[in-house]
């Protein structure tokens, strides 16, 4: 099967200004397949966001090959980056970004809008994902009548409801405090266990990446260090 | 994406912040709803304006005796004395004419018993009902008979009724007096009320032409003619029959002057409609200006909401809305905006008019044409102001919109 994430030699150069450049990744080849649970660790600068800007098809490579599902994306449109967005990627954010005065429901159901799923069925879906990051009693409720970590879990569950082919998640713990911080990183172990579903996390906590199969250590722009480790032990 | 879905987006975020959204509408509410009252107005004023000249009579034509020129100083319109009752006769055999009536104007005191009251006396003929439209209270009008008798009889204007017998009885039978000359009351006339002019057109008393220049003027030429066309169609031909036949009757020929005006009142009617228009444009033009403002305090708005929204945007791009749904939202929101304010601008200038026509009296118009038109017009507003704040949105890229602080 064809990995989900396989990049070659990507590149993604900044342009200073006056002739100056930076390059926030030198040349990265990496292959995520499905069912992986990867952390990406790293200093800030060392290209971990960009290189998951890119993974998540929110920017685009300099140069080098981005094969998505094993569909070259390196050169999409705009619009054909949204379209791959809305059906085949969920995200989670370090600050959750929920749609304020909304409820949790109409939350989980925003993407759904976009991909153009029918009302009724939106629903249906967007019940049964908060159901299974364990919110669903939670439905009614808007962003500030919860707390950090319930928020966390509606935007998880918003991240589940298109059957995305890979969850993107940029520091998800950053936020929260650490028994909360615990139970999202056990929410997404289950997920990723129990669902078989990819996980992509971005972090700079080593207790957080524990919780992952597989740690990639970015620095510079390059991959420094690519680990698989054993189930993890009880913290 | 549907419209609807779209519509219920940029429904839900303007009502997220309700006394904004109602302060931005307020530019667009005022200039629509001045747009409406502006134009309900114009179209009140023209409407009570036709109304009046027709109960003036109807195809009513008017023939007044031109200047005169006497030791150098010319005499205004109307100076000269050069209309006579032959010529009206004239005048009524004429093609297209229904009616003639010549009119003799006196002022002067008349008296009744113990009462007197300063009245205008105008000597007509009894086609004068016709021509002017007017129809009787009480009694009867003389007749052809009294005219050729130059009989001593009177019909009185309501308000002449009112002051000369202030009792209530009715004056039918009973004697006046006008500059010594006992006139015998045998009719009263419907009230008329006031002429455009503002003048009380019940203040009259009208006699025979022939008594009104034998017993009251002592002269042999008649101060208006009065004609009544067949038809409307038959104005604009009468008229210009009877300036060839009065130019034939007074040996005038060209350069001279014409010693005589003839005027019909759709000419006054449409000169004060046209006056109206302007005026009414003008408004209009005022109004448009405001609308222009209005937009301008909503594309201001949007900019703000587009800059306070970019994490909304950033998020709303993340989970796949294309650059094109994100411009059609913002784009709904400010249709949605400007429409709704064109729509409440409608009603409350609706309550406007009302309001005025209550107190001005004037019928209640509001053109449905006008109301389409500002409604299309705020929408226009909506398009174009939000076009901009909807393209920047549209065009923000995903990860700069969502690190935005």
């Amino acid at each position: 099967m064809e990995p989900v994430v396989d990049v070659r030699d990507l590149r993604k150069i900044y342009d200073l200004g006056g002739g100056g450049t930076v390059a926030a990744l030198g040349g990265v080849n990496l292959q995520i397949e499905q069912g992986e649970f990867v952390a990406v660790m790293g200093p800030s600068g060392s290209g971990k966001s960009t290189f998951m800007h890119i993974a998540g098809l929110l920017d685009e490579p300099t140069s080098g090959t981005y094969r998505f599902e094993g569909h070259d994306v390196s050169s999409l449109t705009q619009d054909e980056r949204a379209d791959i967005r809305s059906r085949r990627l969920g995200f989670v954010f370090q600050s959750y970004n929920l749609l304020s005065r909304t409820t949790a429901l109409e939350n989980a159901e925003l993407p759904m809008i976009y991909s153009g799923v029918p009302e009724i069925e939106r629903r249906r879906i967007a019940l049964e994902k908060l159901a299974v990051v364990g919110i669903d009693h939670l439905r009614d409720h808007t962003p500030n009548q919860m707390s950090g970590g319930q928020q966390q879990r509606v935007a998880i569950a918003r991240s589940l409801v298109n059957d995305p082919a890979l969850i993107l998640a940029d520091e998800p713990t950053g936020a929260l405090d650490t028994q909360s911080s615990k139970e999202v990183m056990e929410l997404f172990t289950r997920l990723n266990q129990e669902q078989g579903i990819t996980i992509l996390l971005v972090t700079h906590e080593p207790e957080v990446a524990a919780y992952a199969k597989r740690i990639i250590s970015f620095r510079d722009g390059h991959v420094v260090a690519d680990t698989l480790q054993n189930q993890r032990q009880a913290a | 994406m549907s419209y609807m879905a779209t519509l219920r987006i940029a429904l839900d975020a303007l009502l997220r912040n309700r006394a904004r959204s109602l302060l931005t509408m307020l530019g667009v509410i005022i200039g629509v709803a001045a747009v409406i009252v502006t134009v309900s107005i114009g179209t009140g004023a023209r409407v009570s304006v036709q109304k009046q000249i027709e109960s003036l009579g109807s195809n009513l034509i008017v023939v007044i005796p031109g200047s005169v020129t006497q030791g150098g100083a010319r005499s205004g319109s109307g100076g000269a004395s050069t209309l006579t009752p032959e010529d009206g006769m004239a005048i009524a055999k004429l093609p297209g004419v229904a009616a003639v009536s010549p009119a003799v104007t006196v002022r002067s005191q008349a008296v009744a018993g113990a009462n007197n009251w300063q009245t205008t006396v105008t000597g007509v003929a009894p086609t004068y009902t016709f021509v002017r439209s007017w129809t009787m209270a009480a009694g009867a009008f003389f007749t052809q008979n009294d005219v050729l008798s130059a009989a001593k009889v009177a019909v009185l204007g309501q308000t002449v009724v009112q002051n000369l017998f202030p009792d209530g009885s009715s004056p039918i039978g009973q004697t006046i007096i006008v500059k010594g000359v006992p006139f015998t009351v045998v009719g009263t006339l419907t009230a008329m009320g006031q002429s455009r002019t503002g003048q009380d057109q019940d203040d009259t008393i009208l006699v025979p032409y022939t008594s009104a220049l034998q017993r009251l003027t002592g002269q042999a030429t008649v101060g208006t003619i009065m004609v009544s066309a067949a038809d409307a169609a038959s104005v604009q031909p009468a008229q210009t029959a009877i300036t060839a036949l009065l130019e034939q009757r007074h040996h005038i020929v060209p350069p001279q002057q014409d010693d005589f005006t003839v005027r019909n009142l759709q000419d006054i009617a449409a000169a004060a409609s046209s006056t109206g228009a302007i005026l009414e444009f003008l408004l209009a033009g005022v109004a448009a200006v405001s609308l222009i403002v209005g937009g301008i305090g909503i594309m201001n708005i949007m900019l703000v909401s587009v800059t306070e929204r970019t994490r909304e945007i950033g998020l709303r791009m993340s989970v796949g809305a294309r650059g094109s749904v994100i411009l059609r939202q913002f784009l709904t929101e400010s249709i949605v905006l400007s429409t709704v304010g064109g729509i409440i601008g409608v009603l409350i200038g609706m309550v406007g008019t009302m309001l005025v026509a209550l107190l001005a009296k004037w019928p209640m118009v509001v053109p449905l044409s006008g109301v389409i038109f500002s409604v299309l017009f705020s929408a226009a507003v909506g398009v174009f102001f939000g076009y901009y704040p909807a393209r920047k949105a549209a065009q923000l890229r995903p990860i700069e919109a969502l690190r935005f602080e």
